[in-house]
């Protein structure tokens, strides 16, 4: 049960940062040329292999209950980020993340940046592609090693990550154009929820504390997270109704 | 200098994220799970910590 939420929840929290990246590699390909687009993106996987090779062994010798206090309230912290960000886009208070919108942005400010050229690549659009998938990757990678780390599974979780950036690049690849219609609002809550959970249940094992029922407590902690969830989303659903109408 | 003010904005932004509330309600319920070692203390500090921090965003909304 945990190994397949642990592959879910790296699949899912993948996923939805490389759609993002892949909005800001098309265009930076589209506009910049695709050679300097491309030359960023293997350039950024590289940066981001050597943060997950020297940081994953370093992980696998800190002692397993301090490794869930210290992994376990990075995953909470994160989690309650992303889980906030979705409620409030739920419940109306935040704008739904538009990717068309956002690549048309991109788009209209790639084509008007000044041409800079850099070892034969343009130096805007491999910048562009470099930062978007190492920024976005970089949260991955650390979801992945923490994740993967405290549950025992580093490879498990990365093929989680793998096959989402397998899937988002082919399906981008295919399109030649942003995956507008993916429902990244319902995978960032789904993703928050399970960061969350993860993170109530290994933060305070790490910090002394014992579950009633052992492992089996996840699903507990998992209920209790996706009802209170709801429960907010109806809340501020309503109360952005009230404010809307007065 | 400008370099590192960049470098802490970045893990700033990066760990604790648009609002600080939810990470020091984190750390001071971690700390109370660790002086009682008990679990139940965490789940109702972790619903509160959502909760008081999305009010605070619709406030500012």
């Amino acid at each position: 049960m945990s190994a397949a939420l642990l592959v879910l929840s790296a699949f899912l929290a993948s996923a939805v940062e490389m759609v993002e990246a892949l909005t800001i590699v098309l265009a930076a390909g589209l506009t910049r040329g695709w050679r300097s687009s491309l030359s960023g993106v293997a350039a950024a996987t590289v940066a981001l292999a050597v943060v997950v090779a020297a940081l994953g062994p370093a992980l696998t010798v800190v002692p397993l209950d301090d490794l869930r206090l210290v992994v376990g309230a990075l995953l909470l912290v994160f989690g309650l980020q992303w889980l906030r960000k979705a409620i409030l886009r739920a419940s109306g208070f935040k704008a739904l993340h538009d990717e068309d919108a956002i690549f048309a942005r991109e788009l209209r400010e790639a084509e008007t940046a000044p041409r800079e050229e850099r070892a034969g690549l343009d130096w805007y659009g491999f910048t562009l592609s470099f930062k978007g998938v190492f920024l976005e990757g970089l949260e991955v990678a650390f979801i992945v090693l923490t994740f993967g780390s405290t549950q025992g599974s580093i490879p498990l979780a990365a093929l989680g990550a793998a096959g989402a950036i397998v899937l988002v690049a082919g399906a981008g690849a295919a399109a030649r154009a942003p995956l507008a219609r993916v429902p990244e609002n319902t995978m960032k809550f789904a993703v928050g929820i399970m960061l969350t959970t993860f993170g109530v249940f290994w933060s305070a094992e790490g910090a002394g504390a014992h579950w009633p029922g052992g492992d089996a407590a996840i699903l507990g902690v998992l209920a209790g997270v996706i009802l209170w969830s709801v429960l907010l989303v109806v809340l501020l659903r309503r109360r952005h109704g009230e404010l809307v109408v007065a | 200098m400008k370099q590192l003010a960049a470098f802490g904005r970045f893990w700033w932004d990066f760990v604790i994220g648009d609002d600080w509330v939810a990470a020091a309600g984190v750390l001071a319920g971690l700390v109370v799970t660790a002086l009682v070692a008990a679990w139940w203390v965490l789940p109702p500090a972790v619903a509160l910590v959502l909760a008081f921090t999305l009010v605070r965003a619709t406030r500012q909304a």
